[in-house]
């Protein structure tokens, strides 16, 4: 039984679980939404059903509602774990798992209806975000309460990560979604022009560099020496990582709006910066991997290490690719085209995808008081399936993408365009069809990790580990 | 002194004291803690308790 002496690892069960459902719906919405871009007559002429309300109810329940229960399931173990305490509130955690479940409900209802305020990947109305602000600020008081009343005098570098994304995301939400209301449904941003765009990337970037990648690294710090059974390759480095990383994300933003109104100072702001934040992604990345230096072989047998290293083979991948193409040259061909969705499939299918799962496969077993997955050849079969999704979408998206831009930008001797847009448009039809199936393949490894789930936790009992009592 | 100025020196601060943190990241001072530090994940009571309870009774 749980009690004030355990781990409270309920609230990790409840949201390590809905990470797997809200994996399957979010990543099916986005297998549907791919299949009608190679078949527009899949929204059936229903409003509900057309893409430009999928595509909000995609990105918002991939993103946050699975990253965002991965992230809560993973934070609430490490913290209490490596602070040795239960977490602060067992009410006010309870409350952030039913809080996220309310607001992830009125996503899935409001999106569909056309309910949106326009801003990418903060589309939720009004009253929403004031939900998710509350919730948000339930979070980080748990979190930090936690911290406060820790057992051990360090506060472990996942924990710091942990924290920083907690708090940096509390203020981009709050800040970017300062609306005017103008009825329940509708609200208008206090920001105008220019100021908003800037405002609103500001947001998304480190959405991106914060809510996609601190989270995440505070996965990594933890996960990644708990699978090996080895401390991370360097704590110094993972000190100087923190701090380069944090202070460097927050001026990337100006990078999406490349020859825009944007002042070309700001412009260029951005991709200097966007430059910059290779150092401490690849310090992060080789300081995740190298923790394996003298144990490559487990690689080979530990299918949760596959999924945990190789996400880091596509965090470097996709932070590499991301600096070049903020590159103005760069960016004056890879913007507005499929480039840029393959760069973010790179990072949310390859590095916070496979990291989470990689994270949840290691915590099942623990928070439900078995040893290891009903089956670790699934999980195996589960990776291979997953990394060739990834790789088929990727590369599908590379080859549409610069075919677009050159496409765009082609033309002839008289200064006319060469191709119209549908040309361009008919041009992309056999890569949005290995897109669909990448997209597939990634979908059904969810489906093998729900069934493994199922099977490790069907008739387990909720394990209740005791808090060492010392220090 | 205008907000340009104050603009600029903030940033130098800031270059200044990462660059501190470099340093005291990397003092051979700091070297013990980091390791206890880096080891916390990994010396904890590792078997869930419900598990134990079987062996035991084995």
């Amino acid at each position: 039984m749980e009690n004030q002496n355990t781990y409270n690892y309920k609230v990790v069960r409840q949201f390590a679980v809905m990470t797997v459902i809200w994996g399957i719906v979010g990543m099916l919405v986005g297998v549907i939404i791919a299949a009608q871009l190679v078949w527009p007559q899949l929204n059936f002429d229903m409003p509900w059903l057309s893409y430009g309300r999928l595509r909000p109810l995609h990105t918002n329940a991939v993103i946050f509602a699975f990253g965002g229960s991965a992230l809560f399931a993973t934070s609430y173990y490490a913290v209490q774990r490596t602070c040795q305490v239960r977490l602060f509130s067992d009410r006010l955690a309870a409350f952030t798992f039913w809080g996220w479940t309310v607001i992830i409900l009125l996503a899935a209802i409001t999106l569909p209806l056309g309910l949106t305020s326009g801003k990418e990947y903060a589309e939720l109305e009004w009253p929403i975000d004031i939900l998710i602000a509350v919730v948000w600020v339930s979070y980080a008081v748990v979190f930090f309460g936690t911290i406060v009343k820790r057992q051990v005098k360090h506060i472990y570098v996942a924990n710091w990560f942990f924290g920083a994304f907690i708090i940096t995301v509390a203020v981009l939400h709050i800040v970017n979604s300062a609306a005017l209301p103008v009825g329940l449904f509708k609200s208008y941003s206090v920001y105008a022009g220019t100021i908003d765009a800037m405002v609103q990337w500001w947001y998304g970037h480190n959405a991106v560099g914060f809510f996609l990648t601190a989270g995440f690294l505070g996965i990594m710090y933890y996960f990644i020496p708990k699978q090996v059974g080895a401390p991370i390759y360097s704590y110094r480095l993972s000190v100087v990582h923190f701090w380069a990383l944090i202070s460097t994300y927050m001026w990337a933003g100006p990078h999406h709006l490349q020859f825009t109104a944007l002042p070309d100072w700001a412009q260029s702001l951005g991709m200097i910066f966007s430059l910059i934040l290779i150092a401490p992604s690849w310090g992060g990345m080789i300081n995740g991997i190298m923790t394996l230096s003298g144990a490559w072989h487990k690689l080979r047998s530990d299918p949760i290490l596959k999924f945990l290293i190789v996400s880091l083979s596509f965090y470097g991948m996709s932070t590499f690719e991301g600096p070049m193409m903020s590159i103005k040259t760069v960016n004056a061909l890879s913007h507005y085209t499929d480039w840029t969705i393959g760069h973010v499939h790179s990072g949310a299918l390859g590095w916070v995808g496979l990291v989470s799962i990689g994270a949840i496969y290691f915590l099942i077993p623990k928070v439900f008081g078995k040893s290891e997955m009903y089956s670790t050849r699934l999980i195996e079969t589960h990776f291979w399936v997953a990394t060739i999704g990834i790789v088929l979408y990727i590369v599908a998206m590379w080859i549409a993408g610069v075919m677009q831009g050159l496409m765009w930008r082609a033309v002839n001797d008289d200064g006319t365009l060469t191709y119209s847009f549908v040309e361009a448009l008919n041009a992309m039809y056999p890569y949005y069809i290995v897109r669909l199936l990448g997209g597939l393949l990634y979908l059904s490894g969810m489906f093998i990790m729900a069934y493994n789930v199922w099977k490790t936790i069907a008739g387990s009992k909720p394990a209740a580990d005791a808090i060492p009592q010392t220090a | 002194m205008d907000i340009h100025d104050i603009r600029a020196l903030f940033t130098v601060i800031m270059f200044v004291m990462f660059i501190g943190i470099v340093f005291w990241a990397w003092s051979n001072k700091r070297s013990r803690a980091f390791d206890e530090a880096a080891n916390l994940p990994l010396n904890e009571p590792e078997q869930p308790r419900v598990e134990k309870n079987k062996e035991a009774l084995q």
